[in-house]
Parts: C-alpha cells; structure tokens; sequence
C-alpha cells in the first residue's frame, strides 16, 4: 500500500474523520503561520451579529474590512454556510479568518461523507473551538479570528448561538451576540429590541438595524451604501436548512428600516 | 536448504485472478446507468447501515461490490484524496479520472505485491453538467479500468444483468423507470421483484449546483418502484 498515490495510513497514525488531522499529517506546512506584522499591514473584518427568532437564526454581517485606517475592501463577505444546518460569521484578521472558515466548511462535509451522518450541532461547536484554539500561536501575534457559530438543532427543535475567545473557549449564547469592532454597540441595539417571538423578518430587521447603528458609531464598520449598493450580508437558518438572504431582499429591507433616518431620525 | 516449487507467472495470476473473482461472485450485483437527469445507482442491499454506494465529493460517488471492508478502505482513501484536493486548489479542480487512476493503481499494486487480491470491483462515476458529459470508470480487482458512458454493472452476474438491460436501457429514461429497469434486471431470471428494503440507491442529480449526491430511500424509493 505504500506505493498506492492514495492517502492510506497505519491503524497508529490513521486520522479518522477529521480533516484537519488529515491535513497536518499530509502536508504539515499548510497549518502554520508565522509573521511579526503590525495591525495596519492586514486587513481586518469588523461587526457581525447572530439573533435568535421563533424558528431559528438569522446571521448578520457589514461588509468592510479594514486595514489600520484604510478601508481595505467595501464588499468582503463575513457571513458563510459551514454546512446545511450552520452558518460561521467572522471578525478579526480577515486572511486566517476566510482561511478558517474554509477548513471548518471542509472538517464537517469531510466528517459527514467518513462516518455517513452528520455532526450534531455541539460537536460542529466543538469542532470550531478546535480550529479556533489552533490559530492561538497566530492570535498572540496580532492575528486574531473570533467567529460566532449559529445553527438548527434538530435535536432541540431551536436554533442556537455560539462565540468564542481567541484560546478557543466557546460559549452559548442565549438568545444573541455581537462580535468584532463594532459588536458592543450592535448588542446594545438587539439587546434592547429582541424577544421571543421575533419572526425571521423582524429578526432580519433588527440585524440590520443593529448594524447600521454599529456603523453610526464605529469608524470600522460598513454602513448601508446607497449609491454603491452594498448592503449587509443576510442569511437565515431554520427546520428547512441554511438559506442566504439575496441581495435585492435585503436591499428593499435595509431601505425600509433607513425610512426617516436622513432627518435624524431613530438614532 | 529447500527448493521452492516452480510455479509459472501465468499460474500465479490465473489463480489470483480466480481466486479474486470467485469472492466477487459470492456478492450481490449493482448497477450504475447514465440518464438525462443524472447518475443513477442501484444495488441489492439488505443492510441499511453499510452502504455499498457513498458519496465522494460533489459530482463523484462511490460504489463497491464484494469485501465490504476491501471497499470500504477504498472510499474512505478516496474521500480524503478528493477533500484533500478539493482543499488545496478549487473544488472544480476534484475530478473522477484522477481518483479512478489513483484506485486502478492501488487495486493493482495490491493484486500484484500483496498475499492476496482484493475481492472487489468497483465504480467511480462522475455527473457532469450537461447529459451525454457523464463518466462512469468500472475498476476491476486486478486494476483493469474500463470507462463508459452509457451504464455499467458490476458483481459476479454481471453479464447476465448487462445483457438484460443492454436491449431496454435508454439515455432518455426517467430516473424512477431507471431504478425498476435495474430491479428487475437485479432479480435475475426467477424475477422475484426486490422490495424497497433489499435495495440501496442513490442518485447524482444533474440539477444540483454543488454537492448532487442524494440517496433514495423509504417512501421515495417505494414510489419510485411502483409508479
């Protein structure tokens, strides 16, 4: 077998079902990193939220990135599908971020074709805080990634919400959260709005509203750009799976909950 | 000092070659065909639980017959090769040629160098984006490769079944009369009609964007088998 082109393995150092186990044994390099860059010299993602509403989650994220004072990206997207039933929102160093976000998409589709089920949604949690704690050495440098994971569980019947630190330590959330540079004041816009019976369109509402605020506020974070048309990216998460918001939907939406601002009004 | 018996190369790849078929044989059948709408497999399985078709990667699937655990470790190798692939560069960049090279090699080599061949044949098949672009690779226990466009059946009665189908089947079918085209060839000639529980089929649905594996089962496959 050790002439076969195929990754085979003895039973002692054979990686199971995890990709990234997978990874570090056949090509080592690809999981370090090393760099003594200050913060102007990468580009950063800013403010993303996770609601809780009556059937499920709604993720949201602006869409700048920055790098020091620069606006390094107007459309970056912060918001992903980690598989059918999960989303992973990022903030932080944008390039280990996206990096990530790949490798955790990869780790639970790669793990649901080994074993022939999927992970539960703890076990997909846990799986991030894996890959979160593994970026430590990265972190202390200055390139920190602190994803929110939301996502349907089956098992209760609800969706629910995760964050984490940069060791790696994750926390439920219970109803909601807000992370990255603008997060402290998207949470205070939620935590003032939300309730149990939000319906997936007032969760959506109040995502968007909490972001705008964010970006009222925080030099980093995208407002609503009504002459580019770039507004936030939407996704919703329920019984029926991962669904992101187009485009067009949350621009007709975004320009609802605008409504009157332009007098000052609302914030 | 003893001498070993003579035995020529001929010998040594005749009984191997026996030996590997013979295992086979003791297996049930499957059938893969290419159709409009997709890829559709079909094999007699009784067991819910170890399947026989699996998924590899968004337009490949996987099927084996004979040693469960033979093909088992194929797939699973195959997974990682295609993820691992699919990781570094782009997941259009995953293709079911490589991985049935990369299969045809290891069978071979294991036929060749090892104590004894596996027992196994088995399918690598690809959906591509429009009908008529799908490929299915048949790999055989000693690393013989044959591709096709049309369908393909592996297991000890694959004659057989290849010859019954070969006058019925038709690219234009629908998947469900597809699935009770291969049932029936399945059943062999007592035609004892399978049931939806001694059958496992899956199904690489050309209409998919991204990952097209699904796999039919319960009520779906029932009406499937009776419409």
């Amino acid at each position: 077998m050790n002439n076969s082109p195929l990754p085979f393995f003895n039973s002692g150092s054979d990686p199971g079902s995890s990709f990234s186990e997978l990874l570090t044994r056949t090509s080592p390099n690809v999981m370090a990193v090393g760099s003594s860059a200050t913060s102007e010299d990468f580009v950063h993602g800013t403010t993303v939220v996770a609601i809780r509403y009556n059937e499920g989650v709604v993720m949201a994220g602006d869409r700048r990135a920055t790098a020091g004072f620069t606006i390094a990206n107007r459309r970056i997207e912060k918001v992903f599908p980690a598989d059918d039933f999960s989303g992973i929102a990022i903030a932080g160093a944008a390039g280990p971020a996206v990096e990530m976000v790949r490798l955790f998409q990869t780790q639970l589709e790669h793990y649901e074709k080994i074993e022939g089920e999927s992970l539960s949604l703890d076990g997909k949690a846990n799986q991030l805080s894996l890959l979160v704690r593994t970026n430590l050495p990265v972190a202390m440098q200055g390139l920190a990634v602190v994803p929110l994971f939301a996502g349907f569980d089956h098992r209760q019947g609800r969706g629910r919400v995760f964050s984490y630190d940069i060791t790696g330590g994750r926390y439920e959330e219970g109803d909601f959260q807000a992370n990255g540079s603008g997060g402290v004041h998207a949470r205070n816009w939620i935590k003032a709005q939300w309730n149990k019976d939000l319906t997936a369109d007032a969760a959506t509402a109040l995502a968007l509203r909490s972001l705008f605020a964010a970006a009222d506020e925080d030099a980093a974070t995208g407002g609503p750009d009504l002459i580019r048309k770039i507004f936030p990216t939407v996704a919703v998460i329920n019984e029926q799976g991962y669904n992101a918001v187009a485009d067009e939907a949350v621009a007709a939406q975004a320009e609802v909950e605008l409504g009157g601002r332009e007098e000052g009004a609302g914030l | 000092m003893t001498m070993p018996f003579y035995v020529s190369p001929e010998q040594v790849m005749k009984d191997r070659a026996d030996y590997a078929r013979k295992g086979i044989a003791r297996g049930k059948s499957l059938v893969a065909m290419s159709l409009a709408s997709g890829v559709v497999i079909i094999a007699e399985n009784p067991s819910r639980t170890l399947n026989k078709i699996s998924e590899i990667y968004d337009r490949i699937a996987f099927a084996g017959v004979g040693k469960y655990n033979e093909f088992e470790m194929l797939r699973i190798a195959g997974v990682r090769q295609a993820d691992l692939k699919g990781f570094a560069f782009a997941r259009e960049d995953v293709n079911a040629r490589a991985l049935a090279n990369a299969y045809a090699q290891t069978l071979g080599q294991v036929f060749t160098h090892e104590m004894k061949p596996y027992e196994i044949e088995i399918l690598v098949a690809q959906v591509g984006a429009e009908a008529g672009t799908d490929e299915l690779f048949h790999i055989l226990y000693d690393g013989t490769v044959m591709d096709k466009t049309d369908f393909t059946v592996l297991g000890g009665e694959a004659e057989d079944i290849a010859e019954t189908l070969g006058g019925k089947f038709k690219s234009t079918m629908s998947r469900d009369s597809a699935i009770r085209l291969a049932s029936d060839a399945l059943s062999g000639p007592e035609s004892k009609a399978l049931t939806a529980n001694q059958l496992e089929v899956a199904f690489l649905d050309r209409s998919q964007s991204r990952r097209t594996f699904v796999r039919l089962r319960g009520p779906e496959l029932e009406s499937a088998l009776t419409a």
